[in-house]
């Protein structure tokens, strides 16, 4: 009889999470990536690079809209995206959704990610490009830093890119 | 089925550890479980959010997720992650003896 037990994989144990986009759509599968990796005991943090910036800018991340335009998981025609209105519309919509089903909004969301213990990142490079300063973002940020230095923050973990 | 035994109660769990059969925990046995999620000491804290996991599950049939714990245990999710370093809602759903909450947030 073989009584060898097939291999259990080794469970993941860290993640760093990468938000490269600043739609509501694309912020918020980065963000219940890390917030779920934490209630797993799992080590998280957040990269938040290009328009991701967005989801830790103070004044904009109450701001963060679905994309009508080139978006067609949305179902909603180009002409008609395009009518002035229509993102702020379909963002209150998803919004009102969102609330329904208990999910935070992202400024909450982002706090309480950080509160789980995440680290929170913003990438340096972004940063300049956009002429941006720590003073910019969020309280909860932790630090701007390089790309290198999101390598050794990451390392040892899985890295997800969104 | 597997079985183990806790404060001398033979008790069923699932292949994670969570109890199968929430009816089979008492209060007695959350210290020995506590110490096996690497939980020393059960503070009052700790005991807080145990009992509000076994008020939840004998309401709703299901544990809360950390986030429905940080908005309505009156445990902050910062002192939820001190209490329970490995994951508020899982660690404290073992030690409170009710199946794995479910949720995605």
């Amino acid at each position: 009889m073989n009584t060898e037990q097939p291999a259990q994989p080794d469970p993941i144990e860290k993640v760093s999470v990468i938000i490269s986009r600043g739609s509501l759509d694309e912020v918020y599968p980065g963000l219940i990536m890390a917030n779920g990796a934490r209630a797993e005991g799992i080590e998280a943090n957040l990269f938040f690079t290009f328009f991701g910036l967005d989801a830790i800018h103070a004044k904009r991340h109450e701001h963060i809209k679905v994309a009508t335009v080139g978006n067609p998981g949305m179902h909603v025609a180009t002409w008609l995206g395009g009518l002035p209105g229509m993102s702020s519309v379909m963002t209150h919509v998803m919004e009102k959704q969102i609330a329904e089903l208990d999910i935070p909004s992202i400024p909450e969301f982002v706090e309480m990610i950080s509160d789980t213990g995440a680290g929170l990142y913003a990438c340096k490079a972004s940063v300049d490009l956009f002429k941006m300063e720590k003073s910019d973002f969020i309280e909860q940020v932790d630090d701007i830093i390089t790309v290198g230095e999101f390598y050794e923050i990451a390392a040892g973990g899985q890295i997800i890119f969104t | 089925m597997p079985t183990k035994t806790v404060a001398g109660t033979t008790v069923e769990v699932n292949d994670e550890g969570f109890f199968t059969d929430p009816s089979q925990w008492t209060e007695e046995m959350a210290p020995e479980l506590a110490e096996a999620e690497g939980i020393d000491t059960l503070t009052d804290p700790h005991w807080t959010v145990i009992r509000f996991m076994r008020q939840e599950f004998e309401e709703k049939g299901t544990g809360p997720t950390v986030r429905a714990l940080g908005k309505t245990s009156g445990v902050t999710v910062k002192e939820l992650y001190q209490l329970f370093p490995k994951g508020p809602a899982k660690i404290a759903a073992r030690v409170a003896g009710i199946p794995k909450p479910r949720g995605c947030i």
